[in-house]
């Protein structure tokens, strides 16, 4: 596999074109390369999908309350359109964060062995100060828009959901996709909190590759947090260490006005001292963009430990099926043997009361042998289900472990890049200072 | 001007005989022929005072001072704790070679205390009021120190004080007083320290000094008004920046503090990824190496920037009491020119004692015009070197974190020019169909 997989896609056939050329529409966020769409999406091949805008609506909502709630501009593509070089214009509709959300949700239900690409944070969370945690605010929309979009990606290059319809509704039809999606009866199918925290504490014999993986989802999710938490921290106080030195312009300036000789060096050195402290703000925003980045891993980190958990439930009622069937089978031979292996509470009435009429124990008995035959299909059943989890979630959790891989690794990268740049500005301003300072 | 008679009247403060000695600069004829041409600059500035001269001994004065003969060198060092039966104090070593023959060896080492620079100080400003005597280290510090003796503290102490005997040094007129050359030879120093003018004599040019300000002066020439506002403002201009100065390193302690921080976040999730583990010890490795990078700017900072402003907001104070000083012969002047012309007796006396005090005007205020010029050259010269140092430092600093981060991106096999260079995008565009 290239490390470079976007030079391998320009060199081989045409289906790669198509897939070179979705990529100048793709969002430029790391992730999403040409390797995953050559991994076998097929929607992302067909489509160009991308969220263009934001707005700004009012409306009333479940309470008949006035709200004001932003909507995202969808607009898909398909990509033969793109390739024939036609400008077609792009098919769009509008759609708020909620029914992104309900999209997800549905296909956390649907596919319970897939580790689902997670949304963009709903509130600002792991704020400096200067941001604020304002849901309205320009820039936190901006990110959200980018984070939306990579989500739809995310999702429309995955091998398995890609292929989901409901998805395909999400991006086309634009009314009544609710509906749509709620008579799909995915929520009665949510497996309830009780049962899966039940499931938790007293399964016995859970996969060991899926206990390690959910101790590592609680590692990844409390490492990412404190970093982001510690890296917020650091870009305040940076903050405050730029913006002090714009006092330096200020002071320079009026001092600059009563010197004779010293004045024209001071006053453009007091210039210089007031763009550093100017600078800060932009190197800010783009860091914004790697905690972003790392974020999306904090709550990759949720949906990984819910694969966890559902094997845990399916493993858990496989084993609860199973004890079932041998407590069943158990009473069958005690039954028909006469043997009580067991205490039990037929046992002791036999004994003191004597034992029951032979048509009675017939009929148990039969009752007994339906009773396991029906186990027997349960089980098998479970099992099923169990060993189809485990591998197809086996599966995608190998996928995503080399896409965080990746994807962290280039977050990396691209952090070490942005603090080149951030230090290649700070020499050329302190250079700029120094021969202001020479002319003093 | 009458050379003869002004070493009595404008030493009216003095009582040393010693002064003698000083005051041979100011005569035309120096006898200090075998010594350096240094002698000749001061007297060129204050006894040949011409005003169209000005400009040109001021470029001769630059001129000496740039030569840089320099035949006395000081240094202050070896801070030790003396202990007696009633206090504890530091005694600092001071050093002194040179090869003025005036004195009577080449080297000299003598042991001072605070209080003895204190003395040497005060003697030289009751010598020359109108000169700018540079400042002294504060006697406490303002904010946080608790102990007197913290080690911080008595480094920056000695420090100042060896910047105000090499300042003193450098002073073609100071540089020449009998009271320099005592504090930096004597082995015991308490007994130059008896002499000099009594503590009565002293309250008494105090009175003096406050009569005079509360009758006010008649009129203060331009030059010195104009001198008195640029005095206001500097003091203004240099405590902010001495403030911001004092803000921005604080605020990068506080930086600092938080890099410290972040740098084993990275570390501690490395333990738990595999493939991830060597670019995120990587990270954790670059933010440390540049939390020292941080840590040494700081420390050049505190020890460049901040003591160069901070001297320079304490010479504010010394420039005022200057300016005071000058208003003040002035208006003793004023003031026996007013009883001159009101009284009718003692006319004789009276005028050559208004006579002696006009001259010694007219000498304080030349001293005060040349040293002035002296000064704000002084000034200039130590704020721009202060701060280009400050600005080099900083191209220092970011030029090693570059470095830093530039070999991270190599370790991970990636040049640094292929990534984007401050661009929007985060990922290169491709160079497609079209």
């Amino acid at each position: 596999m290239a490390e470079d997989g976007r030079d391998e896609s320009l060199a081989t056939d045409d289906e790669s074109d198509h897939t070179a050329l979705s990529l100048r529409f793709l969002p430029m966020l790391c992730g999403v390369t040409a390797q995953m769409l050559e991994e076998g999406s097929t929607l992302l091949r067909r489509m160009e999908i991308c969220v263009a805008e934001a707005e700004k609506r009012n409306g009333k909502n479940t309470v008949n309350m006035q709200e004001t709630f932003t909507v995202y501009l969808v607009e898909t593509r398909p990509m033969d359109a793109v390739a024939e070089g036609r400008n077609q214009a792009p098919d769009s509709l509008w759609r708020r964060y909620s029914e992104f959300e309900l999209l997800r949700n549905y296909l956390l239900v649907t596919y319970p062995y897939i580790v689902v690409p997670p949304l963009p944070e709903k509130r600002a969370e792991f704020v400096w100060h200067k941001l604020s945690a304002d849901n309205m605010d320009p820039d936190f929309v901006e990110r959200r828009r980018v984070g939306l979009e990579n989500f739809l990606l995310r999702v429309a290059s995955h091998p398995v959901l890609s292929n989901d319809k409901i998805l395909h509704h999400f991006l086309i039809e634009e009314h009544g996709w609710k509906e749509v999606v709620y008579e799909t009866g995915f929520q009665a199918k949510a497996d309830s909190r009780l049962r899966a925290l039940s499931a938790t504490f007293r399964v016995r014999n859970p996969d060991k590759r899926f206990m390690e993986m959910k101790h590592y989802s609680d590692e990844l999710q409390s490492h990412t947090s404190q970093l982001l938490r510690a890296r917020a921290r650091v870009a305040d106080r940076l903050y405050g260490v730029y913006k002090v030195h714009g006092n330096y312009g200020r002071v320079f300036s009026e001092w600059s006005a009563m010197e004779k000789e010293m004045g024209d060096g001071l006053q453009s050195a007091g210039h210089h001292m007031d763009a550093y402290a100017a600078s800060i703000d932009d190197i800010l925003e783009e860091e914004e963009h790697y905690a972003d980045q790392l974020k999306e891993y904090l709550f990759y980190a949720e949906a990984l430990r819910a694969v966890c958990r559902k094997h845990e439930l399916t493993q858990f009622e496989f084993e609860m099926a199973s004890q079932e069937l041998v407590s069943k089978k158990q009473q069958h031979e005690e039954l028909s043997t006469g043997i009580v292996r067991t205490f039990s509470f037929k046992g002791m009435t036999n004994k003191l009361f004597g034992q029951e009429a032979p048509e009675q124990r017939e009929a148990r008995l039969k009752l007994l042998e339906d009773l396991i035959a029906e186990g027997e299909e349960d089980v098998q059943e479970k099992t099923v289900e169990c060993g189809e989890h485990v591998e197809r979630a086996w599966v995608d959790m190998h996928r995503f472990k080399e896409q965080k891989d990746k994807d962290l690794r280039e977050a990396l990268i691209n952090y070490a890049v942005m603090q080149i740049s951030m230090c290649k500005k700070g020499i050329q301003m302190w250079s700029n200072a120094k021969e202001c300072f020479l002319k003093m | 001007m009458s050379g003869q008679t002004f070493p009595a009247d404008f030493s009216g403060h003095m009582l040393d005989l010693d002064e003698d000695d000083d005051l041979e600069v100011f005569s035309k004829n120096t006898s200090l022929a075998d010594s350096s041409p240094m002698p000749n600059s001061p007297s060129s500035m204050v006894n040949q005072y011409r005003p169209e001269e000005e400009e040109e001994e001021e470029e001769q004065l630059q001129q000496q001072q740039g030569a840089n003969d320099k035949d006395i060198f000081i240094t202050v060092d070896n801070p030790e704790s003396h202990v007696t039966a009633i206090e504890t104090f530091i005694m600092y070593r001071v050093e002194t070679k040179t090869t003025r023959g005036e004195y009577d060896s080449s080297e000299y080492e003598v042991l001072r205390r605070y209080q003895d620079f204190v003395w040497l100080r005060s003697k030289l400003e009751e010598t020359h009021p109108t000169l700018i005597v540079h400042p002294l280290p504060e006697k406490f510090v303002m904010k946080g120190m608790v102990e007197r003796f913290n080690n911080d503290f008595i480094e920056t102490r000695r420090k100042a004080l060896h910047r105000f005997l090499n300042k003193i040094s450098e002073h073609p007129i100071l540089s020449y007083s009998q009271h320099f050359k005592v504090f930096l030879t004597a082995q015991e120093l308490l007994s130059h320290k008896k002499q000099g003018p009594g503590f009565l004599s002293r309250m008494g040019e105090t009175v003096r000094a406050v009569a005079n300000s509360v009758r006010g002066l008649r009129s203060r020439p331009e030059e010195f008004s104009l001198m008195q506002e640029y005095v206001e403002d500097f003091s203004n201009k240099i405590y902010s920046v001495d403030k911001v100065t004092q803000r921005i390193i604080k605020e990068q302690r506080e930086y600092l503090d938080e890099l410290k921080q972040y740098s084993p976040t990275y570390a501690q999730w490395a333990e738990s990824e595999e493939e991830l583990a060597e670019p995120l010890n990587g990270v954790a490795s670059c933010v440390e190496r540049c939390s020292k990078e941080s840590d040494e700017q700081i420390h050049h900072m505190s020890e460049v920037l901040v003591p160069a402003l901070h001297e320079y907001v304490l010479c504010t104070e010394t420039l005022k009491a200057v300016m005071r000083r000058r208003d003040n012969i002035q208006a003793e002047f004023e003031a026996k020119n007013v009883a001159l012309a009101s009284r009718r007796a003692d006319q004789e006396s009276l005028q050559d004692e208004v006579d002696g005090l006009a001259d010694r005007v007219e000498l304080a205020n030349n001293a005060l015009r040349g040293d002035w010029s002296r000064w704000q050259n002084g000034m200039r010269s130590d704020l721009k070197s202060a701060f280009l140092s400050t600005a080099e430092k900083n191209v220092d600093y970011y030029e090693q974190c570059l470095a830093v981060w530039e070999s991270f991106l190599l370790s991970q096999r990636v040049e640094p020019g292929e990534q984007r260079d401050g661009e929007d995008e985060p990922l290169p565009t491709h160079p497609i169909i079209d």
